[in-house]
């Protein structure tokens, strides 16, 4: 049996820039030997705040791409949404400053062996794992139609890097500050009911993720959806961010984002009882009084 | 109980490559160095032998294992606490027969030092996790979590009363190979430890493991209801390392020659240091893994050279080295006291 994330190496990067995008920031690191590995769909984890940091749980981020820039090897970027202490510290970094990486972390998206026809799906920042996802598909020749969407334009991430790579680009906010105004699975909708399509992928909030689900089964669409669970550790080992999913056997277990994931089939995840040990899960404990 | 060692102020010179003992006997079982995982943040140290080489630090103490599958509680399950976290993950595991077939079968293999952690929610139960552990073996020993809920005594957890711990102790003990040392999970959540380790060891435990997490809760200041799905949960990390040196001095104060294992927000090897000056005869490391995954090893190459610049060329002078000048006559006088109690009535273990 081979090691969990045989792939993941624990490397020492440094910021190369922090960009404002929106309400989010783009971090470049370099990440030698670690950014070369990296599949569409997988994630970095960072140590917050420095060696003696009262923070010691690690976040962790969709990459979004992976460069090769000559003198610094490898270098990878992730999007930030500064919400709690550690991603403000995150976002004030500057050029130089050291960061510990541990990654690629996570099953990536699994690629179609032939050129078939893809949407891509992206809420608020969900967005960004996409771009390096779509980069493969078209790679092998797939349609790719995306849709970005959020509550406002200011929550929209990734319009100009996803119109260069996708075939189509579709916007949606809530607010209607840009694009169509609705939600991301109306705009799905209207794909999938008029247009063939083989996968459909999506990253983003649980409820979008749920609907994106709901929609593509119902129409007997593939689906495989990255999901964003609180995680501690990142590598398998603290237990914290599971949710039910249904196996080959039929059984639902407690998976492991981190590791069983973070994408899933978007037909095997039991949307409605994330959050819960739904009746039937594997091992759930009966009620003793 | 430790030889005399002379520090001085030169021995801070002490060249790197002049030979270093970090063998450490606790109570029968030696290991190569003092440096394990901590149960719970290591799952079965597959997934960490990507950051070092498991077979390189002391062993692998494994998740708590139980008698069946089980799910775990509901999510959230943690919350980052200031230098620590809460957690509450409900014991989520696949089951004895499961872990012995894959688990331990990997770990084996792999030729790592591993000690079974087991839980249960009743002294039973552990028996049971016990018997199959001792048909499988494979493993160097065990490690019994009694920080459960006692399903047969309205949840009190078994930690917390020395005769509900002592009758899950004996239970394992009469279930296991009598040459697989045992070492009782304590938690730091009761009166008086030393009362508990005391009674553990009359019980048949080869030694302690000090502590366990620390109850604790966090409310979510934007929901406003509590951050985690369990309500309460267990404090980790290095919020809680004073307590646990707290813990291991007492226990060493009272019973100079029962073996310790020490754990409790070792993040570095100055960490591991005081707890071994404390009593420690061994040091788990456990939340600090989620924080750097390399953790065990970076701190095992810490220990050493904290330990050479400080002039001792054997671990094994270390344990214990705070001790040296402090009368412990009335705290000794207390445990002989337990001992004695302990030794007055063995009736309630029913068996």
């Amino acid at each position: 049996m081979a090691p969990m994330n045989s792939g993941a190496i624990q490397v020492k990067g440094e910021v190369l820039d922090v960009q404002r995008a929106g309400k989010y920031f783009v971090m470049s690191v370099t990440a030698p030997g670690l950014a070369e590995l990296t599949q569409p769909g997988q994630f970095v984890t960072v140590s917050m705040g420095g060696e003696e940091s009262s923070m010691i749980l690690r976040r962790s981020f969709a990459i979004q791409r992976v460069q090769s820039r000559g003198m610094y090897g490898g270098t990878l970027e992730f999007v930030v949404s500064p919400v709690g202490k550690g991603t403000h510290w995150l976002t004030k970094l500057r050029r130089h400053d050291p960061l510990d990486l541990v990654g690629p972390l996570g099953k990536p998206f699994s690629l179609p062996t032939k050129a078939v026809s893809c949407v891509l799906v992206g809420g608020g920042y969900g967005s960004a794992p996409l771009i390096m996802l779509a980069e493969s598909l078209r790679d092998r020749g797939c349609r790719v139609d995306t849709i970005i969407g959020a509550s406002t334009e200011m929550k929209l991430y990734g319009e100009l890097e996803l119109k260069r790579v996708s075939t189509s680009l579709t916007l949606t906010t809530e607010d209607g500050t840009a694009g169509i105004q609705g939600r991301t699975t109306d705009a799905l909708v209207t794909i999938l009911d008029s247009a063939q399509v083989d996968v459909v992928y999506a990253c983003g909030p649980m409820p979008m993720l749920a609907s994106v689900a709901e929609e593509s089964t119902a129409r007997k669409v593939f689906s495989q959806c990255s999901v964003e669970e609180s995680m501690a550790c990142g590598i398998g080992v603290c237990m914290t961010c599971v949710l039910p999913v249904i196996g080959d056997d039929g059984v639902t277990r407690m998976l492991r984002s981190c590791v069983d994931g973070p994408v899933f089939r978007g037909d095997r995840v039991r949307w409605s009882d994330v959050g819960t040990i739904p009746d039937g899960a594997l091992g759930k404990e009966v009620a003793r009084s | 109980m430790t030889g005399a060692v002379i520090v001085t102020g030169k021995s801070a010179g002490v060249a790197d490559d002049s030979s270093f003992d970090f063998t450490t006997n606790v109570g029968s079982l030696e290991l190569n160095t003092p440096i394990l995982t901590a149960s719970g943040c290591a799952a079965a140290g597959r997934e960490l032998d990507n950051y070092f080489d498991i077979t390189a630090i002391g062993g692998i103490v494994t998740k708590s294992i139980m008698l069946a599958p089980r799910s775990g509680r509901a999510t959230p399950r943690m919350a980052e606490t200031p230098s620590g976290m809460l957690n509450s993950i409900g014991l989520q595991g696949p089951g004895v027969e499961s872990f012995i077939e894959n688990d331990l079968a990997w770990l084996q293999q792999r030729g790592a030092r591993t000690i079974v952690s087991i839980a249960g929610g009743s002294a039973d139960e552990f028996g049971k996790v016990a018997a199959k552990l001792r048909v499988a073996g494979g493993f160097d020993a065990i490690e019994v979590n009694i920080s459960c809920p006692n399903v047969e005594d309205r949840g009190q957890v078994f930690a917390c009363n020395a005769e509900a711990a002592a009758q899950v102790i004996q239970t394992v003990r009469r279930n296991s190979d009598n040459r697989i040392p045992i070492f009782a999970k304590l938690s730091p959540d009761v009166t008086d430890i030393v009362e508990i380790a005391a009674s553990v060891a009359q019980a048949g435990a080869n030694g302690v493991s000090v502590i366990n997490t620390l109850l604790g809760m966090v409310i979510d200041t934007n929901s406003m209801r509590p951050a985690l799905a369990g309500v309460t949960g267990g404090l980790s990390g290095p919020a809680i390392r004073p307590v646990a040196v707290r813990c291991i001095w007492q226990i060493r104060s009272a019973l100079p020659d029962l073996p310790i294992i020490g754990m409790g927000g070792v993040r570095s090897g100055h960490d591991a240091l005081e707890m071994v000056l404390a009593g420690a005869n061994a040091v788990s490391v456990g939340t600090s893994i989620f924080n750097d995954p390399s953790a065990p090893m970076r701190i095992q190459n810490e220990l050493e050279q904290e330990l050479r610049s400080r002039g001792f060329s054997k671990f094994s002078q270390a344990v214990s080295y705070a001790h040296r000048d402090v009368d412990h006559t009335f705290q000794i006088a207390a445990s002989t006291d337990v001992a004695n109690h302990a030794d007055e009535d063995w009736d309630f273990i029913s068996e």
